[in-house]
């Protein structure tokens, strides 16, 4: 794996769309050719070698590419987007759309991201040490087909919106969720190992919600069944299992509705 | 003699009323009495004639206040200030006319412009809610004429929309609907009591921001499944109960508003309301309708719509492609975050309407407010342009709330040497052009 | 105006019957005149090895109107990644299935359109519809009113008074500024109202008590006693369910014993649309098969009729149509989401996004259906290809559906690359068709044939002298055709050259000129008609929501408007 460095040299005055900084973007490139790949700030045409300094090379294919960020990233938006490969390795926070749909290779954050990241995520993984802002692994507006695959770990809390959409994939979050996770989801799988503040799978029609902390209030339209005993993420433990949710349809298989699923920790 | 000018539209709300009277006196240029218009609608009209009405551009100067200037310098400085900006908010749109928005939207692309209109603070929930699930809908003419059913759900006609239910909802005698409100059953659910539940055969007090799950117990008692005893402080009883006397109907139709759409989960209080509509069709036709608020609202996402593909937040700052996604190209979020550098108001006053985290941030950026009068907003600008008032002292088209286009009228001149806002777009267009050719 | 002389270029023309021939193309004055009438000063384009047709004529699309707008703003992911500028004289595009009002101009000129019908228009919103033709750049529109499930036409025709009718109907034309008569799902979007549909043409509608049957004879009756320059347009009962072609074949049939009556050349009484999606035999999605045989060889005998395919291009798309009841169906069916609604005493429409996958074999017999439509056609000059925008797929597919039926050897492919490909085969007759539409077929099924389908036959949809200068100029010579069919695909993706009213609008592809679209309307004359005028007034003031003076959209709104007066007071 080749590396190549970007160091924040000016912080944009607005915000800098970064749709150029993947591993994709980067291949066959070397540092001064880089630098040269445009960036925007509305209607101004730049480029990243206006805001960062470049050192290294990239490698020849995506995945032989390790992209690092150092100084503060948290005005720069679609970091990693479209990714297929490689790594993309960022020292400070970062704002919307980091990893959207990203389809493979690594992202790791060591702050926070701002919202709509991971959208309509395929494959890869996403490690977030921070907290995350809004639809995280979200669909984007008005698309039924939200996150198809990869996994998304956050080490703090979530907002809200998280995971509309859901079709595949995992997320786990060490910390809180706010409101509506996993509105309409039909697949796919949420730990929060921490508290939900309301309305968790609402609209659901397949997927599951695995919750180790408290639910503020569970939906009417879940109904318990059972205690099962789970392991989670490597933990063991027994869970309420819900069916759900009952205001909404469902698939059948073999002549039998498959509900989504929420299992609260007991 | 003085002239009566008939089939007024009212360019105030999205009711859109069409058949207002309006008296004119006979030089054209006073308006001497309204008919048929609501309170509200009237002082739209009785508007024109308020003393102090400004009618040149106003400049703001380094002691705060502020100086005639012409119109040329407000348009010389506007343009000058669209073309340095890499990226301003054009928000409003609300309350002018379609023909205004095109030449607008014009100007947008070739500045790097985010438009923006009222939704952003209103229905844009249920804008995107739409986006998320559809809606089974109708114009407010099938209400009339065919519904028995009619719930209002987070909205308060009887304030926001004066004439919406002698017109449409309630009161009307249509087609399929001879008895009137005596042969339908009207239902308001909110979380106070208020002048509309006052109207209703049933008023259900939902705890605020419980919206959402109860519309889940709605469309799981619709089911046949079992409730929990009681969902945001109502009785599952009734929840079945209500359920029960929709389905024994033909035709319902759910009206909704700010309560919805402005409580925990906005759009996906909206979402669910839709997903329950949807599936009473299962049993029995239902609509959902949209009460919108501003009178062309719905005409600014109309014509976004079809030149852009998106009703609103439209981010044309990178001038080669069109973009959305609420939440990040949205007015108050770009204004909270920083992410424009300047602002260009239009026939709306976000002064008024934006939280004051959003203000702030505008007051603190070159700013230009187009408006006929003194508002919130042109008090923190950099300079107040006002301009005819559209459906009064000139015309245009405009979208009801139901998406029926309505051409409003003029009825009255404006004063004298005043622009209207199509005029005064062209001019800024021509002076953009003049500047980014020079460039 | 400018001159231009179009030298050497293969001329394909029905009208004037030239099947390739080398010949020159005069223009002057936005008009194609004979060669001898340019001056010297006429620029030359070389059209050498290019083949020359008229601007083609989309007769059926969804391009302008609040279905269309809906579908625009109601699917965001539509334009995700896509919005985009080209180089010219351009404004942003977007939409991949719903284009916006720019991007639709711009790409029909591109594939050397010049004309598009807007397929539906619910008179109440016909201002809307204008404002979206107003600013669709290049192309010339007109917009069709919906007349299947009118109030005023449900009582007029239950007691047969047809007289009544046409006044209502001309009345309807002038205010709207429409072109003529669209039949949509008739009676059963009336009966959608109440979350009924008619799916035979004897289901009798709810209330009124009238069949589609009926609806449909009487506005035969109708536009033939006003002479009006296109037939009724026609959008069957029982659109899209496994066995609907018998309801098809029920409908076409109610058109035998009528004659064309008017002074515009037309010589069909119905125009059946999409018949795509109303050739299905089976009696469920197991046994699904085409039955576009069935239906062509009635359509062959009966030179009354004329049709347009709805070729399915196997894209992910949007469908939005009139026809409520249908939308609600499919939207059971995929589970996305449904947009619906329904206009007072008019209409309603609904819209539901589509996917049709290679690898669902209903998706691939629909494909396969449509191409045998075109394939059996015995008269090219009634058989008109679209795609019923954007319900089977996009327009801007044109060039992928012209290859198919130029080249068996990409439909082959196609087949081979299905993945139920035997069961597709099974079901439907495409496989063993060998034939080959011709470029002089291809001018006929999309420029002289809607023309006079539509009555525009003295001015557009040839090449003659004196007709209007609308001339697409394609990359293809018939003397060298390709034999690798994605030339095919490529070569009427952009023209060379389009000429619309004479100007140069398009070069290499590129929009150079956004030209002088027009709105084309059709204005009727009637005796006044008292009972009409009554039934107008008090339905404005019991029923409607808004004023009779409120209703109609004013010049302004077509302010370059191509009027078609008709005279029918006698």
């Amino acid at each position: 794996m080749k590396t190549v460095t970007l160091t924040v040299k000016q912080a944009p005055e607005l915000y800098l769309e970064c749709e150029n900084i993947t591993p994709d973007t980067f291949a066959g490139k070397k540092a001064d050719e880089i630098a040269q790949l445009p960036a925007y700030q509305g209607k101004e045409d730049t480029t990243l070698g206006e805001y960062f300094t470049i050192a290294g090379e990239a490698g020849a294919t995506a995945a032989e590419t390790q992209i690092i960020l150092k100084g503060d990233c948290s005005k720069m938006k679609y970091i990693g987007i479209k990714m297929t490969a490689g790594e993309v390795i960022v020292n400070s926070s970062t704002d919307m759309y980091t990893g959207g749909w990203m389809k493979g290779g690594k992202i790791v954050v060591k702050g926070d991201v701002h919202s709509f990241c991971g959208l309509g995520m395929e494959g890869g993984e996403f490690l977030i040490e921070g907290n995350a802002g809004n639809y995280l692994g979200a669909s984007y507006r008005g698309d039924w087909r939200g996150m198809q695959g990869g996994i998304i770990r956050v080490k703090g809390n979530v907002g809200s919106d998280v995971c509309t959409f859901m079709n595949g994939g995992e997320l786990i979050v060490e910390g809180n969720a706010d409101v509506h996770i996993a509105t309409h989801a039909e697949g796919g799988r949420i730990v929060i190992k921490g508290d939900v503040n309301r309305r968790v799978g609402g609209q659901m029609v397949k997927g599951e919600v695995i919750v180790f902390g408290k639910i503020g209030l569970m939906m009417p339209g879940f109904k318990y069944i059972k205690d099962v005993d789970l392991e989670v993420d490597g933990t063991k433990a027994r869970f309420a299992e819900h069916i759900g949710d009952l205001g909404e349809r469902h698939p059948t298989r073999k002549g039998e509705p498959v509900y989504g699923k929420i299992f609260l920790k007991k | 003699m003085p002239k009566v000018v008939t089939d007024v539209t009212c360019p105030f709300c999205g009711t859109l009323c069409d058949d207002l009277e309006v008296t004119v006196s006979d030089d054209n240029k006073k308006i001497l009495s309204v008919r048929n218009a609501c309170a509200i609608g009237a002082e739209k009209f009785n508007h024109t004639s308020l003393p102090g009405r400004v009618t040149r551009p106003r400049m703001r100067q380094p002691d705060g206040t502020f100086k005639e200037i012409s119109y040329d310098e407000a348009i010389d400085w506007t343009a000058n200030m669209l073309v340095k900006s890499k990226k301003t908010l054009m928000y409003g749109w609300a309350s002018t006319s379609c023909q205004a928005m095109s030449v607008g939207h014009e100007i947008a692309e070739k500045v790097g412009g985010v438009v923006d209109n009222c939704a952003t603070v209103c229905h844009g929930s249920s804008l995107i809610a739409i986006q998320d699930v559809g809606i089974p809908s109708c114009t407010l003419g099938e209400v009339k004429n065919r519904a028995d059913r009619v719930i209002f759900w987070g909205c308060n006609p009887a304030h926001a929309h004066p004439r919406h239910m002698s017109r449409y909802s309630i009161f009307p005698r249509g087609f399929f609907t001879v008895k009137g409100h005596k042969g339908r059953k009207i239902y308001c659910i909110d979380c106070r009591y208020t002048d509309t539940a006052r109207c209703a055969d049933k008023f259900i007090q939902v705890q605020q921001g419980y919206d959402y799950e109860l519309l889940n117990a709605f469309r799981t008692a619709a089911r046949g499944e079992a409730l929990p005893d009681s969902i945001g402080g109502v009785p599952k009883e009734k929840i079945y109960e209500i359920v029960a006397e929709l389905k024994e109907g033909r035709f319902g139709v759910i009206f909704f508003g700010m309560g919805l759409t402005h409580s925990l989960g906005r759009n996906h209080n909206i979402d669910i309301a839709i997903s329950f509509t949807r599936d009473m069709n299962d049993w029995m036709k239902f609509s959902i309708i949209a009460m919108r608020g501003h009178w062309n609202v719905t005409g600014s996402g109309q014509v976004l719509s079809w030149q852009y593909g998106f009703p609103y937040a439209v981010d044309l700052s990178r001038r080669t492609k069109a973009r959305y996604q609420t939440g990040e190209t949205t007015s108050v979020d770009l204004l909270v975050r920083n992410e424009v550098e300047a602002c260009f108001n239009i026939a709306t006053d976000p002064g008024a309407h934006f939280p004051i985290d959003a203000v702030v941030s505008m007051s603190k950026k070159p700013t230009v407010t187009v408006d006929p009068h003194i508002n919130m907003s042109t008090e923190i600008s950099d300079i107040h342009i006002p301009v005819a008032m559209v459906g009064v002292e000139t015309g245009g088209c405009a979208y009801r709330m139901d998406n029926v286009p309505i051409e409003t009228r003029k009825v009255v001149d404006a004063p004298d040497g005043m622009l209207t806002d199509v005029e005064l777009l062209t001019k800024i267009n021509a002076r953009v052009d003049q500047l980014m050719g020079a460039q | 105006m400018a001159e231009y002389l179009i030298k050497n270029g293969h001329v394909f023309d029905p009208v004037q019957h030239i099947k390739g021939d080398k010949k020159d193309i005069a223009v002057k004055d936005g008009k194609i005149v004979e060669t001898s009438a340019l001056s010297p000063a006429a620029k030359q384009i070389d059209a050498k090895g290019k083949s020359v047709m008229a601007g083609a004529m989309e007769i059926h699309a969804h391009v302008a109107g609040p279905k269309v707008n809906l579908g625009r703003w109601f699917r965001p992911e539509d334009k995700l990644f896509d919005s985009h500028k080209t180089p010219g004289m351009t404004r942003i595009e977007g939409g991949k299935s719903i284009p916006t009002v720019f991007k639709t101009g711009y790409e029909y000129a591109r594939m050397g359109y010049t004309f598009a019908m807007e397929a539906a228009m619910p008179p109440l919103y016909a201002r809307h519809v204008h404002e979206e033709i107003h600013d669709t750049p290049i192309i010339d529109e007109a917009a069709l009113p919906v007349f299947g499930n009118n109030w005023f036409m449900l009582e007029y025709l239950k007691n047969h008074e047809i007289e009544n009718n046409a006044a209502y109907v001309a009345w309807i034309l002038n205010q709207t500024k429409g072109y003529g008569i669209k039949v949509v799902n008739p009676g059963g979007t009336e009966a959608w109202a109440w979350g009924l549909n008619c799916l035979s043409v004897n289901d009798p509608v709810p209330y009124f008590d009238i069949t589609p049957a009926e609806i449909i004879t009487g506005l035969i009756e109708t536009n033939e006693y006003l002479g009006l320059p296109h037939s009724i347009h026609i959008h069957g009962n029982n659109l899209g369910n496994p066995g609907c072609y018998q309801t098809t074949l029920d409908t076409l049939k109610l058109a035998e014993g009528f004659k064309a009556k008017n002074n515009f050349g037309r010589k069909q009484v119905m125009h059946q649309t999409h018949l795509q999606f109303h050739a299905y035999g089976g009696d469920n999605w197991g046994n699904f098969e085409s039955k576009a045989k069935e239906v062509m060889d009635y359509v062959n005998k009966q030179d009354n009729l004329t049709i347009d395919t709805g070729n399915v291009t196997l894209d992910e798309t949007t469908t939005m149509t009139a026809d409520g009841p249908f939308e609600h169906h499919l939207g059971g069916l995929n589970h996305l989401k449904w947009a619906n609604v329904d206009v007072e005493l008019e209409t309603a429409a609904g819209v539901v996004p589509y996917i049709y996958s290679p690898d669902i074999k209903v998706c691939a017999i629909q494909w396969a259906i449509g191409l045998e439509l075109a394939l059996y056609a015995k008269d090219p000059m009634r058989c008109f290809i679209t795609t019923d925008h954007p319900n089977a797929g996009p327009f801007t597919r044109y060039p992928r559906i012209i290859k198919w039926l130029m080249s068996k050897k990409a439909r082959d492919a196609q087949i081979k690359a299905f993945k139920y490909s035997d069961k597709v085969v099974a079901a439907t007759n495409i496989a063993s068709m060998d034939r080959e539409i011709t470029l002089y077929e291809l001018a006929a099924m999309t420029r002289a044939g809607p023309a006079a389908s539509l009555g525009l036959s003295k001015d557009y949809g040839g090449l003659k002298p004196g007709m209007n200068a609308d001339i697409a100029i394609y990359n293809i010579n018939p003397d060298k055709m390709p034999s690798d069919p994605e030339e095919i695909e490529k070569a009427f993706s952009g023209v060379a050259y389009l000429f619309k009213d004479g100007k140069i609008c398009v070069k290499d592809g590129t929009v150079v000129d956004n030209g002088n679209k027009r709105t084309f309307w059709v204005d009727v004359k009637v005796k006044a008609n008292k009972q009409v005028a009554h039934d107008v007034k008090e339905k404005f003031l019991k029923y409607y929501s808004l004023n009779e003076a409120n209703y109609s959209v004013p010049d302004s709104y077509a302010p370059h408007p191509y009027v078609i007066a008709v005279d029918a007071t006698q």
